[in-house]
């Protein structure tokens, strides 16, 4: 098999930031909410604090390890949110077709026609700002493409021989869809949830930059920038260490999105070449 | 004999095009006993599949049954539930399809794929159906069923195929087995060895088997009697035998006609094939009086006014025709 440069960079990057949030207690060098010394205030990056000390002292590199926690949970969980919703309004749509089709069919063009951050935004003016609230609102409001690719995909399937004969066989509806459907569109499906997870990061980072997220003193990507942003000129190392988190986890995400596609869906050219 | 396996009672199969009722299949009526091999040939278009699809409940818009009855172990199928009628399909009647490439489902292995059958109607753990899985296989003459069980479809070859399917559609020992053109898409040696397959196992286990085809030679090894379709209609419906000895319709003699007889049609210096001159006219244009009129070599004037009712025969059986009527 040749090598893929995007799916192994992307698939090292995300690994990283994985392993950083998964192991942020033995990485971190002080506590990310409670170590904060003012004596140590914008200190820059050196020997003692990595990535520099942000306005209230505190070790910025191990908030941005705390951080990834955060983003990873909310990227990731979200978006298995988004993904089984899409998946089942999609596949149920378009296996049984009718009214149901025609609801969910309308539903989706709705999500889609409705900015997804702004109705994310929506409903956590509404939730109180933190973590349950994030997944709400990030889980609720980007299956759209996820239903459509699911539905479009379940549509082309129903028709062929096997879907077929395993009614004829007896097979229920549901047992047709889980064992006969969902294992052959499976592949889009990975691929669009990898790349929506990069942008379910991006819109934590962009809530929580906005206040409506993860609340300070808590650390997460977008609430650092947000604090760091009266600074940027004089210390610019605190905006600038969780920015770099952010985009290596997104590009990470992405570039492993790409060469999943590669390998998973048939009509991509890469697996044509 | 007691009351067959399978009735069908005039049956009537509606094609609906914009609020119109075509009736592909028209007045078919036939009965199947309990172990007995029972052929449907015909023309492409004929109604063959679709008569097959009703027989399971499966027809779909625009589809669907017009009228009669099709009684299965003397219930009416129109009046059993959709849970039971699922539970029917698979394990009482089971079918097994033309094209073997399509019918498998490609990201499972084949065995997995048969052991859900026994997961699904008889309610087997995994590890057992797996197990019996591997004795399907070798009961369809599969070798190394254990090896082969854990392959995937695409690693097989067409008859491979073919006899995965059968193993599918006979797992749950099946009263009735509708075979759909089995051999079409296989080459003929392979063709020989699956009809075989499918008559041993048949006979063995007892189970009737409705085969469809459009090969007349298939139909007179396998089958005791047969019913030959035109348009819609069963048109002749006798033993086997009779049928090609001596065909009471002129559509079946147009039918057995044509069968290209190389070996002794050559050395009596007849070469060319004979045909039914025309084609199956379309459900929607469907003619007056006889379906097959138009075609008939042997028209009569009511032909084209009259529909024909079905005539007993002498020898027994059962034609539509007016010049037995």
């Amino acid at each position: 098999m040749k090598f893929r440069a995007n799916l192994w960079i992307g698939g090292a990057l995300f690994a990283t930031v994985v392993a950083a949030g998964a192991l942020a207690p033995w990485l971190a060098h002080t506590d990310p909410v409670m170590d904060a010394n003012l004596m140590n205030a914008e200190l820059p990056p050196g020997a003692e604090f990595w990535f520099g000390a942000d306005g209230q002292g505190r070790d910025i590199y191990s908030r941005v390890l705390y951080g990834a926690r955060i983003s990873l949970t909310v990227g990731v969980l979200s978006q298995l949110i988004n993904t089984v919703i899409g998946v089942a309004l999609g596949m149920s749509a378009g296996y049984w077709g009718g009214w149901w089709d025609d609801v969910v069919s309308g539903l989706t063009n709705m999500m889609l026609a409705i900015p997804s951050l702004v109705f994310a935004l929506a409903i956590m003016a509404i939730l109180s700002p933190g973590l349950t609230s994030l997944l709400i609102a990030l889980g609720l409001t980007n299956w759209s493409y996820t239903c459509r690719l699911s539905r479009a995909s379940t549509l082309s399937l129903k028709n062929l021989g096997y879907v077929q004969a395993a009614r004829i066989l007896g097979y229920g509806d549901l047992r047709i869809m889980l064992t006969q459907i969902l294992p052959n569109i499976l592949g889009p499906i990975i691929v669009i949830g990898t790349l929506g997870m990069g942008g379910a990061v991006l819109a934590e980072a962009a809530l929580s930059f906005l206040g409506l997220g993860i609340r300070p003193p808590f650390p997460s990507w977008g609430s650092m920038l947000s604090d760091a942003r009266d600074q940027i000129t004089t210390a610019p190392w605190v905006s600038v260490f969780p920015g770099l988190a952010i985009f290596v986890t997104v590009l990470g995400l992405n570039l492993l999105g790409d060469g999943l596609r590669d390998i998973l869906d048939p009509q991509s050219e890469a697996r044509a070449r | 004999m007691s009351e067959p396996l399978l009735a069908v009672e005039n049956l009537r199969i509606d094609l609906t095009i914009g609020g119109v009722h075509h009736a592909a299949v028209k007045d078919v009526s036939f009965t199947i006993g309990r172990g007995e091999t029972f052929g449907l040939v015909g023309e492409s278009g004929c109604g063959k599949s679709v008569t097959a699809l009703a027989l399971i409940g499966l027809l779909r818009p625009p589809l669907s049954v017009g009228a009669g009855a099709i009684r299965f172990k003397g219930h009416d199928l129109a009046q059993i539930g959709a849970d039971d009628m699922r539970r029917l399909r698979g394990a009482s009647v089971s079918m097994i399809f033309q094209e073997p490439m399509t019918a498998l489902n490609p990201l499972s292995p084949v065995g997995r794929q048969i052991a859900e059958m026994f997961v699904l109607h008889k309610g087997a753990t995994w590890v057992e159906a797996e197990k019996r899985a591997v004795e399907a296989l070798a009961s369809v003459r599969v070798p190394a069923p254990d090896r082969r069980a854990k392959d995937y479809p695409h690693q097989l070859s067409g008859g491979m195929r073919q006899r995965v399917m059968i193993a599918i559609a006979l797992a749950c020992g099946p009263d009735l087995l509708l075979a759909d053109e089995p051999t079409t898409a296989l080459d003929v040696t392979v063709q020989a060895e699956i009809l075989e397959l499918i008559r041993d196992l048949s006979a063995a286990r007892g189970t009737a088997v409705l085969m469809i085809s459009h090969d007349l030679g298939l139909i007179a090894n396998m089958c005791a009697r047969v019913g030959v379709m035109y348009a819609g209609r069963l048109v002749e419906e006798r033993e086997a035998e009779d049928v090609f000895r001596d065909p009471a319709h002129p559509y079946t003699a147009g039918l057995i006609a044509s069968l290209p007889l190389l070996g002794a049609r050559a050395r009596h210096g007849r070469a060319r094939l004979q045909e039914i001159e025309g084609v199956v006219p379309s459900v929607t244009a469907f003619p007056a009086g006889c379906r097959f009129n138009p075609r008939c070599a042997e028209r009569l004037e009511r032909c084209a006014a009259d529909d024909p009712a079905e005539t007993a025969l002498a020898a027994g059986g059962r034609v539509r025709c007016w010049r037995h009527g």
